[in-house]
């Protein structure tokens, strides 16, 4: 069974861990440098992305986590995503660059605007997993403004990519951990 | 009931606060320091629990200009403070925009026999609690997290460890109950059947359960977590101390690292003297905080 570090400085880091779980990998809390040893995978969650920011850099784990992602797969959602991106506005911080692309934080507006959605995914997605639609839980969402050339959009809501893949790197603007479809954990086990 | 998408909306924020500390801010200077310290989210008041205790005086939501500077000002969840009982104050930070409402024992109640219908709002709501049939009702009423309402502004974690331990102890006792003992302890707990059944089947509450009131150190913020709280709610204890930056750091490292005494050791050396507190046995029965609300 494929171990799947969770990083665990802040965040919903146990309904990832759940999810993980139920598409069959073996979830692991991931709070220390060292904690990223012998890890298949690793996803970082849904948070508050200027905490995990802080803590990343008093722990000095910045440059372990791009070193990580240059050999294996990490998933991130919401702040994960943040976190995974190459540019980060509204305001502008620090991420660790791993994919190409451009994140608007908090660009739905506020908590009001926070929403669940039905969602068509690409062919390519249902493909890979199981056809139908797919639940999207939006909670103080960012929007994906760019995408880089290498990088596939596997869904999207209102025209902006939510679910996108770059490589190895898989990044969602949802929450795919707290709904009770796995598709989207299955699709980040798979690449592992 | 419980599990629509609205309410589902509501406890996902709440899951997202997980693993962190949310402050008691003033203004948009506080809340800056405490966003640069790490908090995940940040609640606006007038006056901390503190000063409310010291000052006296009809204690109400914040100033509205003074929200909207904390919102204009970070980008962390902002949170905000209603009477217990009064929803047109809800409803005013409801319009305002703020993230989350804390229907709160801290300030004056509006209302002595009726909290908000909180199911009523699409912001959702903190409530208090210090035992389960409280945390129930709460839910019951639309409440998507749920703190211990410990002794809020007195510097002093034994009633937030009483209410913690209270919680998570009558938690355990359901989960051992069969079908006709769980009716039984719903009339009890004064709380709906149907939320009994849930808490007794998973043994956790349906949302999140965070601590708050008395947390003035990093250690506090540890001992909290270990009894079962998810996140925690830092009051005075960050304002009203030497030491406000380094102290709010502090505090967030506890958060994370609850379970790894090295690291806790490293938070506690940072740190000056925290706030003064007060011994509750030497305050009046009718100086309790905790004992508003129902």
């Amino acid at each position: 069974m494929k171990k799947v570090g969770v990083l665990a400085l802040q965040g919903d880091f146990e309904a990832h861990s759940r999810a993980l779980a139920r598409a069959g990998a073996e979830p692991v809390l991931a709070r220390a440098t060292s904690d990223l040893d012998r890890l298949d995978g690793l996803v970082i969650p849904g948070g508050e992305s200027t905490t995990m920011l802080k803590l990343m850099n008093a722990e000095g784990m910045v440059q372990p986590l791009v070193v990580f992602g240059q050999k294996r797969p990490i998933f991130g959602t919401c702040a994960g995503a943040i976190l995974l991106a190459s540019e980060v506005t509204h305001p502008a911080q620090q991420s660790l660059g791993l994919m190409d692309l451009t994140v608007e934080r908090n660009a739905y507006g506020r908590q009001i605007d926070s929403r669940v959605a039905h969602v068509t995914p690409e062919p390519d997605f249902a493909q890979r997993t199981q056809p139908g639609d797919l639940e999207a839980v939006f909670i103080r969402a960012p929007i994906i403004r760019r995408v880089g050339a290498n990088a596939k959009v596997l869904v999207a809501y209102q025209g902006d990519p939510v679910l996108v893949e770059q490589g190895r790197h898989l990044v969602a603007t949802f929450h795919p951990e707290l709904s009770s479809d796995s598709r989207v954990h299955e699709l980040f086990v798979s690449k592992l | 009931m419980y599990l629509d998408d609205t309410f589902r909306v509501k406890v996902g924020l709440a899951e997202m606060l997980k693993g962190g500390v949310i402050m008691d801010v003033t203004n948009a200077e506080q809340a800056l320091i405490a966003e640069k310290a790490g908090a995940t989210a940040v609640m606006a008041l007038e006056r901390v629990p503190a000063d409310i205790r010291k000052e006296g005086g009809v204690a109400r939501m914040a100033p509205i200009s003074k929200i909207r500077e904390i919102m204009h000002t970070v980008s962390i969840p902002v949170m905000a403070k209603a009477r217990i009982g009064h929803f047109m104050e809800a409803r005013i930070l409801e319009a305002l925009g703020v993230d989350y409402v804390d229907e709160s024992e801290v300030l004056t109640p509006a209302d002595e026999e009726h909290h908000i219908d909180k199911r009523a709002f699409k912001v959702p709501f903190v409530c208090g609690a210090r035992n389960l049939g409280e945390a129930l009702r709460r839910i019951a009423e639309g409440a998507a997290m749920i703190r211990t309402k410990g002794e809020a502004g007195s510097g002093n974690i034994v009633e937030a460890v009483r209410h913690m331990r209270t919680i998570q102890k009558e938690m355990k006792q359901l989960t051992v109950l069969g079908k006709e003992e769980l009716v039984a302890e719903s009339k009890k707990l004064q709380a709906p059947l149907e939320l009994v059944e849930h808490v007794a089947q998973t043994g956790k509450l349906p949302v999140p359960n965070f601590s708050a009131g008395g947390i003035a150190t990093p250690a506090d913020a540890a001992l909290v977590m270990q009894l079962g709280a998810e996140a925690v709610f830092v009051g005075s204890g960050i304002f009203k101390s030497d030491d406000p930056e380094a102290r709010a750091r502090a505090i967030v490292k506890a958060a994370t690292y609850f379970n790894d005494p090295q690291k806790l050791l490293e938070a506690s050396e940072e740190l000056g003297i925290g706030m003064h507190g007060i011994d509750i046995s030497k305050l009046q029965e009718s100086e309790l905080l905790q004992t508003r609300g129902w």
